[in-house]
C-alpha cells in the first residue's frame, strides 16, 4: 500500500488517489504551428523512467486536487509531493 | 541433440536420468554475429528459434540479463486465444494458434498445450450484442466463436453465481473452444533447447549497457560481459523497453506498468474452461496441478517492481468472488508480479525502426504469453528479410504518428490507465 502525502489533506492511503501519469509531459502551445511529432510525443511516447519518476496524481475520495508526487518507479519510495502547480526544487 | 521420447526415458531410467544432455549450453560470447536478440524471454527464445529454423540464420546470440524464462514468460497465466475482432490481431493470433497446436511436437518438447476453450462472460444486453459482432468477425476470419446463452453457459460453469440478484447477473457470453492454455516455462524452455541445438548462444547473466551506433546504423552492442560486433539487433525485452529505448536516444509510445497474478491452494477439478468477468477485468482458469490461476487489472502506477500491491489484488479478487463465490473459501498459495510493455493503443509493436539494424519488438500489453510462436516467427520474418510481414503489418511504430491507430477496445489511448 502506497501512503501519499497530498499537500493539502495530509497523509493518505493510495486507495483515495487516482494515477495521472507523467507530470513532465507539456500540451504544446493552442496557438502555435506544431509537427506531427510534437502531437506524437504529447500524445503517446513517455520515456517511463526507471527510478524517480515525476507524476500526476488526483486525490479523488479527498479533496479531488490534482497533485504531484515524485516517486520511484522501483522501490516505490515517495520522495516529495507538491501541489500541482510548484515544481520540484 | 538427444531426443526427448519413451525409449530415451526408459533408457535413461536405467542410469537413475543422471546421464541426460544438458538442454541447452553455456557459452562465453563471440565477438561478432550476425544477430543479436536481447531478452531471452518466450518472444526473444522464440525468434532466435524461427530465425534459425525459418531463415537459416545461426550465428545468432540471445542475451539475457537475468536468467532466460525468468520475466514475464514464466510470470503470466499462461491464456492462449486469439478471440479479436480487427483483422490484424484476429489474423496475426490465429497464425498463433496453429503453430501453439504445433509446438509440442515442432520442439519435441510437451509444452502441454491444452485447448480447453474460453468464455468471456456477458452482463447486459448490450454486451451480448457486442460479444455477437465480435464473433462474427472472428468466424469471418476463420477462427471458431460461439454465442453462449445463459443457460449453455450455466451447463459449462455452473459454479458461477447464476442468482437473480446479483449486481451482474450473467447474460450469456462468447466462447472461443480452441482457445486454451499451456505450460509456460515449457514452452520457454523448449525454444531455447531447439535454438541451442541449432547454433543459438544463450548467454544469460549478461546486461546490456550500451549500444555502438554510427552513420544511423547499429554497429555493436556493449554488454556487461564484453562488446559485441553485430549488425542487426532485435530489441525483446517487454518491460524494460524504455530503459534499452533510453539508452538509443528513443522515445517509445509504451509505458511500463506492474500486473499481477496469484493462485490459490490446489483444489479438485472444478473449472475445466478459461473464464473471463465481463463488468471488470479477472479472469480464471485451473491448472493441472489444480491451482486456481487468476489474474485481473494492473497496479495502475508505473512501475518496474515486478511484485505487486494489495490494493489492487483485492479489487481484482472482489471481482473473481462476484463471480464465482466459491473462491471466498480458498486459501491464496502465491502472488507475484511482470512488468508489462503497455502500449499507447492495447496492440503491440513488432517493427523495424529509424536505425538500421534495429528491430523492435513490444508494446504487448496483457497477451504477451499467447502471442509467443506468432511473434517470435514475424520477427524472425522482419529481422531476416529486413521487412515486415504482412502479419505484422497492422503493429507498425509509425501508427501513432499517422493516426492508423489498433485500438480493439474502442476506448482511445491508454485503456489501461483506470
Amino acid at each position: 500500500m502506497l501512503h501519499i502525502k497530498c499537500p493539502h489533506c495530509g497523509m493518505r492511503s493510495q486507495n483515495e488517489f487516482s494515477y495521472g501519469g507523467d507530470a513532465t509531459v507539456k500540451r504544446p502551445e493552442l496557438n502555435k504551428e506544431i509537427s506531427d511529432q510534437d502531437w506524437d510525443n504529447f500524445v503517446y511516447n513517455r520515456k517511463s523512467l526507471r527510478g524517480k519518476h515525476l507524476e500526476l496524481w488526483q486525490h479523488l475520495s479527498g479533496c479531488r486536487q490534482w497533485i504531484k508526487v515524485e516517486r520511484d518507479t522501483v522501490t516505490h519510495e515517495i520522495f516529495k509531493t507538491m501541489k500541482a502547480n510548484e515544481d520540484v526544487s | 541433440m538427444q531426443k526427448y521420447s519413451i525409449f530415451n526415458l526408459i533408457k535413461n531410467a536405467f542410469s537413475n536420468h543422471e546421464n541426460w544432455d544438458l538442454a541447452w549450453k553455456d557459452p562465453t560470447p563471440k565477438k561478432e554475429y550476425d544477430v543479436v536478440i536481447i531478452g531471452g524471454g518466450g518472444h526473444g527464445l522464440a525468434t532466435a528459434y524461427y530465425l534459425a529454423k525459418e531463415h537459416n540464420i545461426t550465428n545468432v546470440a540471445i542475451i539475457e540479463k537475468g536468467w532466460i524464462g525468468g520475466g514475464n514468460v514464466g510470470r503470466n497465466t499462461t491464456i492462449i486465444r486469439s478471440n479479436y475482432m480487427h483483422d490484424d490481431n484476429a489474423l496475426f493470433s490465429e497464425f498463433g494458434m496453429d503453430l501453439w497446436r504445433r509446438m509440442s511436437q515442432d520442439l519435441n518438447y510437451n509444452v502441454m498445450f491444452s485447448p480447453r476453450g474460453i468464455i468471456n462472460l456477458a452482463h447486459s444486453d448490450a454486451q451480448m450484442n457486442t460479444y455477437a459482432r465480435r464473433g462474427n468477425s472472428m468466424r469471418l476470419n476463420g477462427i471458431d466463436a460461439e454465442l453462449l446463452s445463459r443457460e449453455q453457459v450455466k451447463e459449462i460453469i455452473p459454479m458461477a453465481d447464476f442468482s437473480e440478484n446479483v449486481r451482474f447477473p450473467i447474460f450469456g457470453g462468447l466462447m472461443q473452444p480452441s482457445a486454451g492454455t499451456a505450460r509456460h516455462d515449457a514452452v520457454a524452455w523448449g525454444y531455447a533447447r531447439q535454438a541451442d541445438s541449432m547454433g543459438v548462444d544463450i548467454i544469460q547473466n549478461c546486461e546490456v549497457t550500451g549500444f555502438d551506433v554510427s552513420g544511423g546504423k547499429i554497429e555493436g552492442v556493449r554488454t556487461s560481459r564484453g562488446d559485441i560486433k553485430v549488425k542487426k539487433i532485435g530489441l525483446c525485452v517487454a518491460g524494460s523497453t524504455n530503459v534499452l529505448a533510453d539508452k538509443l536516444n528513443m522515445t517509445l509510445p509504451v509505458e511500463t506498468h506492474l500486473l499481477q497474478a496469484c493462485v490459490s491452494e490446489p483444489v479438485k477439478p472444478v473449472l475445466d474452461r478459461v473464464v473471463t468477468f465481463g463488468a471488470g477485468h479477472f479472469y480464471i482458469s485451473q491448472s493441472d496441478k489444480g491451482e486456481m490461476v487468476m489474474g485481473g487489472d494492473l497496479d495502475g502506477y508505473n512501475s518496474y517492481a515486478q511484485r505487486g500491491n494489495l490494493p489492487t489484488l483485492q479489487h481484482v479478487l472482489t471481482e473473481g468472488i462476484a463471480m464465482m463465490p466459491f473462491l471466498s473459501k480458498l486459501k491464496m498459495l502465491r502472488t507475484w508480479g511482470g512488468i508489462m510493455d503497455m502500449s499507447m493503443d492495447g496492440s503491440p509493436i513488432i517493427d523495424k525502426t529509424h536505425i538500421e539494424g534495429l528491430y523492435l519488438n513490444c508494446g504487448w500489453c496483457y497477451g504477451g504469453f499467447k502471442a509467443t510462436p506468432a511473434s517470435g516467427w514475424t520477427f524472425a520474418h522482419t529481422i531476416a528479410q529486413n521487412k515486415v510481414h504482412k502479419l505484422n503489418a497492422g503493429y507498425s511504430l509509425s501508427r501513432f504518428n499517422t493516426g492508423h491507430l489498433l485500438d480493439e477496445k474502442g476506448l482511445g489511448t491508454k485503456t489501461w490507465i483506470s
